[in-house]
């Protein structure tokens, strides 16, 4: 029984740990960006990439030349003749350098977006030089991720704190049903004058040990499991568990033999309590 | 020794003992008699703290026991032996080990334990199966290492509960002249019982108990119900 709640406490790392990975994934598909009108000096550019990184909700700035950005929009469109023939025609290049930002968290962006609108943070005339932020088109997007990640934490959260007190209380139950079998040995016990310590020691420890072993019969049962998802799943859920299960062995271990020898001696302490008492 | 003041012990409506004052002196062997619900067991329960009194006072020596704390009430029952009617030995343990077992609970070493054990079962006659597990051993031989049990902590009190209530007369017997030999060696018992030929036997003092009530307390009493 211990081990159904250890290997509850196991799936639950590795769903988040799948999670982490979906979500990091689409919250590097995110970003805003910041588009110049043409012909902006670099120099002015670079100040406001400078004035971005220096604030906290900023993760990284990535600027685009109006030259990098006409032959990425070349290679784009290399298959389009129409398009390419009408760049031509222009004789000049009609876009401008951009600064692409992604911040720490998706609720970041507005104060970022905010930081183009609020003059006083740019130089002067920095507000001039900026032609548009996508925010705004994006908005809708950010906003809706930002819910998502914020609701699958949550929910996340609740389902895991739902699982593991069930868990405890079937644990609870189990130590139970054994100090149960052992009752009129404990009332032997009482009566030539034991100890507590004595009569709700073996117990304890018979609670640790069950512990320790279902911790290590948890983490054997998740090496056939995360190899079989580290094959099977890896596209799907984007993170290979087999090798997250490897780089963190050690701390998964540490982890279950830790709520095992938790849950084991508790369960054990509190079902034994009973009997304790006058 | 034991002074109970005017206890009274109530199961919701049933009244098991009914305002009961008596006083037990160190050494004496008192049986307490009575037919089946006259509250013997009752009041045995309260001596051992398992039970609390719904009203009035039980003082060990000049302690109150049912206020008590945990430890204290483990260190109190060090004091007292007790003999079931039932036995109440643990069946996956053999007789020496049933004994030892005692010993180890109250904190022995194993030097006591190889020293003791023997000796007590030598004096319930029980040497020669200190090897064979309860299921193997007769009621009297059950009872006899119960006893041994009770005796082996050198406590002041010896309660023993019906423990001739399933014996045949022959090993009643040896029960009785095993509990009258620790009584003789300063141990206070308190017998229990609704066995006249036991009660005429020992010549001691004799509590009647009937409906909760004490109805006679005789010095040298015989069984009158």
């Amino acid at each position: 029984m211990m081990t159904i709640t250890l290997f509850v406490i196991t799936s639950l790392i590795f769903v988040q740990a799948a999670l982490s990975a979906t979500l990091s994934d689409i919250k590097d598909k995110v970003d805003v960006t910041a588009y110049f009108v043409q012909g902006t000096d670099e120099t002015a550019i670079m100040n406001v990439s400078q004035a971005l990184q220096k604030l906290p909700e900023v993760k990284s700035v990535n600027y685009t030349s109006a030259e990098s950005a006409l032959s990425q929009f070349k290679e784009k469109h290399a298959n389009d003749y129409l398009t390419l023939q009408a760049l031509d025609l222009l004789n000049q290049n009609p876009l401008g350098a951009s600064l692409s930002i992604k911040a720490r968290d998706p609720s970041q962006y507005e104060s970022i977006a905010n930081f183009f609108n609020n003059n006083s943070a740019l130089s002067k005339d920095a507000s001039n030089i900026i032609d548009k932020v996508d925010y705004n088109q994006n908005k809708v997007v950010i906003d809706r991720l930002t819910s998502i990640i914020n609701g699958a934490r949550r929910l996340g959260l609740i389902f895991s704190g739902v699982l593991i007190l069930i868990s405890i209380m079937i644990t609870f139950s189990t130590m139970r049903l054994i100090i149960y079998m052992s009752r009129e040995e404990i009332a032997v016990m009482r009566l030539v004058g034991a100890g507590q310590k004595y009569i709700g020691g073996p117990f304890m420890v018979t609670g640790t040990m069950v512990g320790i072993v279902s911790s290590i019969l948890t983490i054997l049962i998740f090496l056939p499991v995360s190899i079989w998802l580290g094959n099977q799943m890896t596209d799907f859920i984007g993170i290979n568990l087999f090798t997250y299960y490897k780089a963190n062995f050690f701390q998964l271990f540490i982890l279950l033999l830790g709520s095992g020898v938790i849950l084991g001696s508790i369960s054990s302490a509190f079902a034994i309590i009973r009997y304790l008492r006058k | 020794m034991i002074y109970f003041n005017n206890v009274t012990k109530k199961y919701r409506d049933n009244t098991s003992l009914a305002d009961v004052t008596l006083s037990i002196i160190a050494g004496e062997f008192v049986s307490i008699v009575g037919h089946s619900g006259a509250g013997k067991t009752t009041l045995t329960k309260l001596i051992l703290a398992e039970e609390s009194p719904t009203d009035g006072t039980v003082y060990f020596e000049s302690t109150n026991i049912h206020k008590l704390s945990n430890t204290q009430l483990t260190k109190f029952r060090r004091k007292i032996g007790v003999v079931f009617q039932d036995f109440r030995l643990l069946t996956n343990k053999t007789a020496h080990e049933n004994i030892a077992f005692a010993m180890e609970a109250i904190g022995k070493n194993d030097e006591d334990i190889a020293r003791d054990v023997p000796h007590v079962l030598q004096l319930v006659d029980l040497s020669n199966r200190a090897s064979h597990f309860p299921h193997q051993l007769s009621g009297g031989e059950k009872q006899r290492l119960a006893i041994a049990r009770a005796i082996i902590t050198s406590p002041e009190l010896i309660i023993a509960d019906e423990p001739t209530g399933n014996l045949d007369p022959i090993n009643t017997n040896e029960i009785i002249n095993i509990l009258k030999k620790i009584n003789d060696l300063g141990t206070t018992v308190i017998l229990t019982t609704h066995n006249r030929s036991v009660i005429d036997q020992i010549r001691k003092r004799v509590i009647t108990l009937e409906n909760g009530k004490i109805i006679r307390d005789d010095k040298e009493g015989k069984y009158v119900l």
